[in-house]
């Protein structure tokens, strides 16, 4: 159904007028621009399109628009403050924590969401939240290293 | 051949052209920056102005036809230019795989960019300093030979007024003096590479601003979606289009086999094609991924000899025991994250390509051929690639954007959906080796005798010192022969042929040295005269903490080691093996490498950790599943691919000579994998995987035989 949608998108509100039950990955990258969210497999299985819905991470590929009315979402777009990179943005760029770099957004966001929920989890706590992502470069333990890192220098914030 | 010192940039050409590689050098750089005037055969351009442009707010732009797919030869090929021209690493700009503006490039495959191209490179830039220096002479009036290079400035030294930087001498222009014979820097003189740099591709990356195909986004462009066969083979007989037309804002297209269904929003497009009704004529299936073994030794052909010494009757005279063992290993699909994407826009009779290729010179020439153009009037631009290993240098749905985008009058994007991507895919060719090898009274190596199906000749001949030996092949990686022998295409999949002879030829020291009760690591010892394996395979034990002891020693542990490249690699893996489920678990891995002289230290290590990440999948889950020409996996759902849950604990040893010309470090650290783990496997708990994957079914099954 067509109906305009209006929402917070990384810290800003914004509104769009589309069919209710397009998916939020379209939603932001062909209505809003915001390209850094990646189509990976378009069934919820990888991880390339993980957004930040209400601090939690989604995968947008599957969250119909409607779904996110009145609600925060954040891309990774939106992480960065005033140039300076998030906390998990510069851990990962440090430990160069991504190859092709296409995995990379859904990765950053996935690990945001974890901190945020927990801010010092163990390394077998890490590896379980982000077991779900799928990176075909092999950038794993420098991704599972980079949130280590993250959270020992004080969390998602 | 040496890139390290004391050879001239010539003189390196020269050798690179001797040992037949495909490299072919024109006398006119400026013509071979004109593709209109091109010849068939191209090459290099010899100017050092098709590489470099020094501005005149001294950046330092690098253009090569290269493209970044993650493996950082933006970053190392940067590393390179920043030495030999004198310039700051954080001062050169890397503009890749982009046909109008980059030197022509046969391609990004074959870990050819440091190894080939950077010699190249690294001769324009030193040139390009040398003609620097000498204008900066000419202005300043002091002799070349009293003036240094520094980080982008031409000085005297003590003389604060006798300098000139880079770009004030240069202005933006291009440089109109050449310099002949001019060296490139001793290893030891190299301030940059040979030392870790930053990624030059970090900051896009982490903050998404990195584009990829699908991001280019242009005013107008229409999301196409294709009709697909459901099969390969699968003929087309009928299609109605009309619930799909009926749809608000919808067009569809159809010319000859290409059918395709466009809308400004591409889940509409989905949506549309999933309304037309196509019918097609369906091949039987004849084989799948049980029967395909016996197919692929039955059509293959008799393999040719590639090598052979001694004589294996009488190799077979001398051998107390025989061992004879089939070797195989299913098709795996590449499974970047990023499917094949592409955008492309014609205007004014000309069209350019946004596109996930590893192969822009040559998409560019396939462009022209499917449109009828003049290749002058094809642009090819390839932003960052989310991931290729081979599978991108097919790419097809950058000729179906091409061809739409001139049916329809508007920029048009082709983005493969999973399944798509898993149906068009270059798989790894399935393939079969059949290995029969003995020992003698002394528990030495008598006779080898070893023939490869379908995975193709690279590395199949062994460096293992064996009197009587013979090694033949049929059938390539790519599957060109004989037509019908695979079911679908097969091409190029990180260290195509290594990875399955590998996986063969160290299973099988191994089957060996157990029978003889010695250490598999001795074991190769004493087979091995190549200093360079001895180095690398020692290196690995030492990291490792191998205690010699023959296998199956309960300890869960492996080695291996290959050659590939000019890169030599060992691996030991540790693996604990659950009887119950067939469930193995790696442990950790050490892996060594000597790949001489290394560019970026950091990068070759993020390959050596993604090569053994990746390698875990061919190993332990990866196997495309299909009937005939049907592919059954769509999505990875189905398809495994490494997750973090899996991954080991990795070390990298890098202990090559940095006298020694740089190798490849892309693929080799990859191809031990299957090897080291189904090694590892066996000294666990005594059961041979001769089956990759190493599912848990067939660990139960292998546990269930031994």
């Amino acid at each position: 159904m067509l109906r305009t949608i209006r929402f917070t998108l990384n810290g800003a509100p914004v509104a769009v007028t589309v069919d209710d039950a397009r998916r939020l990955l379209w939603v932001l990258r062909y209505d809003l621009g915001l390209t850094g969210t990646k189509f990976g497999c378009g069934e919820a299985i990888c991880g390339a399109c993980t957004v930040l819905l209400d601090d939690a991470a989604v995968r947008s590929c599957a969250v119909p628009v409607g779904e996110v009315a009145g609600r925060r979402v954040v891309t990774i777009e939106g992480l960065e403050r005033d140039g300076r990179l998030h906390p998990l943005q510069q851990a990962f760029l440090a430990h160069h924590a991504f190859q092709c770099g296409y995995c990379t957004p859904g990765m950053i966001l996935n690990a945001v969401a974890l901190l945020l929920k927990k801010p010092h989890p163990s390394r077998a706590e890490i590896v379980a939240a982000m077991d779900d992502n799928l990176c075909r470069c092999g950038a794993h333990t420098r991704i599972l290293d980079a949130i280590e890192s993250a959270a020992a220098a004080g969390g998602a914030r | 051949m040496s890139a390290g010192g004391g050879v001239s940039r010539r003189d390196f050409l020269a050798s690179l052209g001797a040992s037949g590689l495909l490299v072919l050098f024109r006398a006119d750089g400026l013509l071979a920056q004109e593709p209109g005037r091109l010849p068939a055969r191209q090459g290099y351009p010899s100017d050092f102005n098709a590489y470099l442009h020094v501005g005149a707010d001294g950046r330092t732009t690098c253009f090569v036809g290269k493209i970044e797919m993650g493996q950082g030869a933006m970053t190392a090929l940067a590393q390179l230019v920043a030495d030999e021209l004198d310039v700051p690493f954080e001062s050169v700009d890397m503009v890749m795989g982009d046909t109008d503006r980059c030197p022509w490039d046969m391609g990004t495959f074959g870990s050819l960019t440091i190894r080939q191209f950077g010699p190249v490179l690294r001769g324009a830039a030193a040139e390009a300093r040398a003609a620097i220096l000498e204008l900066a002479s000419e202005r300043l009036g002091v002799p070349a030979a009293q003036l240094q290079t520094r980080d982008g400035v031409v000085s005297r030294t003590g003389d604060a007024a006798a300098r000139v930087t880079y770009g004030g001498l240069v202005q933006g222009k291009r440089i109109e003096r050449h310099v002949a014979d001019i060296k490139v820097k001793e290893p030891a003189a190299l301030r940059v590479a040979g030392r870790p740099a930053p990624r030059k591709d970090a900051r896009e990356k982490v903050t998404g601003r990195a584009k990829y195909a699908a991001d280019i986004g242009l005013p107008g462009v229409l999301h196409a979606r294709l009709v697909r066969p459901p099969a390969h083979g699968a003929r087309l007989r009928g299609v109605d289009t009309s619930a799909a037309e009926a749809i608000d804002g919808v067009r569809v297209v159809r010319d000859g086999e290409l059918i395709a269904v466009l809308h400004e929003r591409p889940d509409v497009a989905a949506q549309a094609l999933a309304r037309v009704r196509a019918e097609f004529d369906h091949p039987a299936a004849t084989v799948d991924d049980a029967t395909i073994f016996d197919h692929l030794v039955t059509t293959a052909g008799e393999p040719q000899v590639l090598d052979a010494s001694g004589d294996l009757a009488a190799g077979e005279k001398l051998a107390r025991s025989v061992f004879e063992r089939t070797y195989l290993n299913a098709y795996v699909a590449h499974a970047a994250l990023e499917t094949h994407s592409a955008v492309a826009r014609f205007a004014d009779g000309r069209v350019t390509v946004w596109a996930s290729t590893q192969t822009p010179f040559g998409l560019k020439s396939q462009v022209a051929q499917a449109l009828g153009l003049e290749a002058e009037r094809v642009r090819v631009i390839t932003p960052y690639l989310g991931g290729g290993f081979g599978g991108k240098s097919a790419s097809r749905q950058a000729v179906e954007a091409a061809r739409l985008a001139r049916l329809v009058g508007r920029p048009v994007q082709v983005v493969f959906d999973r399944a798509e991507e898993f149906f068009f895919d270059t798989f790894r060719p399935a393939a079969v080796v059949k290995l029969r090898s003995g020992l003698d009274a002394a528990g030495r190596i008598a006779f080898w005798d070893f023939k490869v199906y379908c995975a193709g000749e690279r590395e199949a001949t062994s460096f293992y010192e064996v009197p009587h030996r013979r090694t033949a092949s049929a059938g390539g990686w790519m599957g060109q022969q004989p037509p019908g022998l695979h079911p679908f295409a097969v091409g190029p999949w990180r260290a195509p042929s290594v990875n399955t002879n590998t996986f063969a030829r160290e299973s099988q020291i191994d089957v060996m040295a157990a029978a003889a009760g010695a250490d598999p690591l001795a074991f190769r010892l004493a087979h091995l005269g190549n200093p360079r394996i001895v180095k690398v395979l020692r290196a690995a034990a030492q990291r490792f903490g191998w205690a010699p002891k023959p296998a199956p020693s309960g300890r869960g542990f492996g080695i291996a080691c290959a050659a590939y490249l000019g890169t030599f690699v060992a691996a030991c893996a540790e693996v604990a093996v659950d009887r119950a489920s067939g469930n193995v678990r790696v442990e950790r891995v050490v892996l060594a490498q000597d790949m001489g002289l290394v560019v970026n230290p950091d990068g070759a290590r993020q390959q050596i950790e993604g090569s053994v990440t990746m390698g875990l999948g061919y190993a332990l889950s990866e196997e495309v599943r299909f009937a005939g020409g049907e592919v059954l996996d769509r999505n990875f759902d189905t398809y495994r691919l490494p997750r973090f849950s899996w991954v080991p604990k990795i070390d990298s040893v890098l202990v090559g000579d940095p006298a020694a010309p740089p190798s490849g470090g892309g693929e080799p650290p990859i191809v031990c994998m299957g090897a080291v783990i189904a090694n590892a496997i066996h000294d666990a708990c005594g059961a041979r995987l001769l089956h990759l994957p190493m599912t848990p079914a067939r660990v139960k099954a292998a546990l269930a035989h031994s």
